[in-house]
């Protein structure tokens, strides 16, 4: 293939991907490397990249420590409780002591953020979410990023990180190609930060045509976060903690702000109150510590999403749906009105798309409910990612190894979605790991962790071989056949995606056998992965585009390889209504209050898993 | 579709092209004229509805669930820090919005961190980030600890 081979060498820290979390990297790498080259390779366009490429209506993490409003132990506390207690309690206090700074740092750069006229506080949607006229809340970071990055380089598809040949387990860059010039880009670097997106798509969505592209999470982020990092031998947490989230059915517009700030409530087809009547049996699955309502009433403690979803799910099934968000009461206010239209038009538009297509006007006609499709992802309600160390003076020793959100790959920090057992960072969360990371990165190189690094040609040609290799195997074999797309010698990526999001629905616990799976479907679902593995390098792509998919897709499977590998592992069904496990359908607290860590060989392809120990740092005081 | 563009408004200046985070806006090498080459990878983010200068692009609901006759038009208006919606039902119903942006002209509010004097040694070695502990608090108090919240490290572990 005549593409140009470009080398962008002596870079101190990459950015691979510029969502909220890697514009926050690029902006304070600046701060504590100024002597430092930074440069950042985004899959497609800065301005409008990533889950908040349209925009958003709240910043779901923001303390107001300086109104009193919270502190970062209420927080952990919060996050604890509606992950079922899994998480890491010294990240997700790391990011909530940090993270109002980086919230009023975005209302100097011009983020608009709605104020309380009575108190003149920032205006609260619930206890931890502000509400924003977030349109162009990514043009805004973004020039952020930009002023302090030395490079920034659009529409590059980084599929590969590079290796330090001269240390074992050390990352020294990556490689990816241009989606427009189709030109193989090599980028040599002493550090990486991982801000890569989770993953849509890995699980077949409620729409399947036209309309497969509305799925609630961004349909670009193709799990390279995931593929990346998993590639690369990092170990990875909390994977099968996969999300399912409750949305306006087809449209997936969010309900945080219905919910909460509009005081909307959901019934059931007949218009009746459903949640409650599931929670006494609820409760015997999951024992009291995780469910106890009244406790909940008395001590505003949220009962976990999770548990919320198993209510909707479970009336459904009953045979009493449609489930109903009950609009019409808060919409004759024409002020709560406003806000619940400008709520999609500034992240959802395609919900307005849908409810004008359909006639349905939220004032005279309450909206369908329904549950998404499961999304693998660390930064919303939700916390896979990799196992990263943690700051120095909050960390227990197990999960500290020297630098902030330093993956256990040397070298290679997180970011965002890449992070595991953060949930609830969201956007302002993500930006703030992105500026954590930063820092340690620096830290990382000033200490001179990263002297002597060694990329060899051979690894270079090596890789970019392989990222051609479905262009070259499209011309090899195009003519075994007249015309179409059915070919003896290949799949094209969009059958690939069709058919992993089908073994894994199937399989793996997805919509269509209600979130349902276990050990025997698991591992029926690891073969036909493993079999799909092969047939992946018979992947064909007739132009550079398809060659993107290509390798949304391989990443798309490493990742799903990975949430299954988890799911089989962890014995219990600790999420329900985001999965459950058949076979093991109790919340198992005497076994399985540990969080699970794999790591995937790179060599050999082989898994290893084990238990990684939950230390809880706060108390459950408030 | 889900977006599509209207041949005869569309210049090909690529302005979409440049801005779809989904890749899906190109060019057409025949007509010379933008469109969508994979309706069933758009987000319907309005990326490249907004960047279009001859608002040549819109969208049409996907066809899986959505019937015609509808519009949701939008109108981002950077000079004046707004933007417009303009939604219209599928029985004529009109609704229109109007909200900020931003609060700041583009360009101006955001500092170069390259010109900020360079940190201290102690900085380095502590945990604060840029400009903390002033912007946690707005100088109302330093970085939050666990001693600061009477807490002690609590070892629940479990196996």
């Amino acid at each position: 293939m005549a593409y140009d081979t470009i080398i962008e060498d002596g870079i101190d820290i990459l950015v691979v991907g510029a969502g909220l979390g890697g514009t926050g990297a690029a902006w304070e790498a600046r701060f504590w490397g100024q002597d430092k080259k930074i440069v950042i390779a985004e899959k497609a366009n800065i301005d409008r990249s990533g889950a908040v490429a349209q925009g958003l209506y709240a910043i779901n993490c923001y303390m107001g420590t300086r109104w009193g409003e919270n502190n970062p132990e209420d927080h952990v506390r919060y996050a604890r409780i509606d992950l079922m207690g899994l998480v890491r309690e010294d990240l997700l206090f790391d990011m909530a002591r940090h993270v109002d700074s980086t919230v009023h740092q975005f209302e100097e750069w011009g983020l608009p953020i709605m104020k309380n006229p009575e108190t003149g506080h920032y205006l609260r949607e619930g206890r931890w979410q502000i509400m924003i006229h977030g349109e162009s809340y990514k043009p805004i970071v973004a020039e952020a990023a930009k002023k302090s990055a030395d490079k920034v380089f659009n529409r590059i598809c980084v599929t590969h990180l590079l290796m330090d040949e001269s240390k074992p387990n050390r990352a020294a860059g990556a490689v990816g190609f241009n989606v427009r010039t189709g030109n193989y880009h090599v980028f040599k670097s002493k550090t990486v930060i991982c801000g890569a997106g989770g993953a849509s798509n890995i699980f077949k969505p409620r729409s399947t045509g036209e309309g497969a592209g509305r799925t609630w999470y961004a349909p670009w982020s193709s799990a390279s976060a995931y593929g990346l990092m998993i590639d690369a031998g990092a170990k990875m947490t909390q994977m099968e903690n996969r999300i399912v989230l409750a949305r306006f059915k087809d449209g997936y517009g969010p309900v945080g702000a219905y919910f909460l700030h509009l005081k909307t409530y959901t019934q059931n087809g007949l218009g009746e109150e459903y949640e409650s009547k599931w929670f006494p049996e609820l409760q015997k699955m999951v024992g009291k510590e995780y469910l106890d309502p009244e406790a909940s009433h008395l001590t505003h403690r949220p009962i976990p999403t999770c548990l919320r979803n198993h209510a909707l799910i479970s009336e459904v099934k009953a045979g009493r749906g449609p489930i109903h968000m009950v609009t019409m009461q808060a919409f004759q206010d024409p002020h709560l009105e406003e806000v619940g239209w400008e709520n999609f038009l500034g992240m959802t538009v395609g919900q307005a798309v849908l409810w004008a297509a359909t006639d349905v006007d939220p004032k005279n006609e309450n909206p369908e409910l329904t549950t998404s499709e499961p999304y693998v992802m660390g930064s919303h309600a939700t916390c896979s990612g990799a196992w990263c160390s943690g700051p120095e003076d909050v960390s227990p020793s197990d999960y500290f190894w020297g630098y902030n959100r330093m993956t256990t790959v040397e070298g290679l920090f997180g970011a965002g979605d890449a992070v595991g057992g953060t949930p609830h960072a969201f956007s302002s969360g993500s930006f703030t790991e992105g500026r954590l990371a930063a820092k340690a990165a620096c830290k990382y190189i000033d200490d001179g962790k990263a002297e002597g690094i060694v990329v060899s040609a051979a690894q270079i040609e090596r890789r970019g071989k392989e990222i051609y290799k479905p262009l070259e195997h499209y011309r090899i074999y195009r003519n075994a056949v007249v015309a179409g797309s059915v070919n003896p010698h290949f799949i094209n990526p969009q059958q690939g995606l069709d058919r992993l999001q089908k073994l894994m629905d199937e399989y793996c616990g997805g919509y269509t056998v209600g979130y349902m799976t276990n050990e025997k479907l698991l591992n029926i679902c690891l073969k036909k992965l493993r079999i799909m593995e092969e047939d992946l390098e018979n992947l064909a792509a007739q132009d550079i585009h398809e060659l993107l998919r290509a390798w949304e897709l391989k990443h798309r499977h490493r990742a799903a390889e990975c949430v299954t590998q988890h799911t089989l592992y962890r014995k219990e069904t600790r999420w329900p209504g985001y999965y459950y496990r058949g076979d093991a359908m109790k919340v198992d607290d005497a076994n399985w209050h540990v969080l699970t860590v794999s790591r995937r060989d790179p060599e050999t392809g082989g898994y290893t898993m084990e238990k990684a120990p939950c230390y809880h740092l706060v108390s459950d005081g408030e | 579709m889900p977006t599509f563009v209207y041949m005869t408004r569309c210049d090909g200046c690529g302005h979409c092209v440049d801005i779809c985070p989904s890749d899906i806006m190109h060019i057409d090498p025949t007509y010379r004229r933008a469109y969508n080459i994979e309706p069933n990878m758009c987000w319907e983010c309005y990326s490249c509805v907004k960047a279009c200068p001859q608002n040549a692009i819109d969208v049409r609901g996907y066809a899986d669930f959505a019937p015609l006759g509808h519009s949701v038009r939008v109108d981002r208006d950077e000079r004046k820090g707004t933007i417009a919606w303009r939604i219209k039902f599928r029985d004529g119903t009109e609704k229109n919005f109007l909200s900020p942006i931003t609060t700041k002209p583009w360009g101006t509010a955001i500092p170069k961190l390259a010109d900020v004097p360079a940190p201290s040694k102690e900085m380095r070695d502590g945990q604060l980030l840029y400009n903390e502990p002033k912007y946690i608090r707005l100088d109302d108090g330093g970085l939050r600890t666990l001693e600061d919240a009477g807490l002690k490290l609590k070892k629940g572990v479990y196996y």
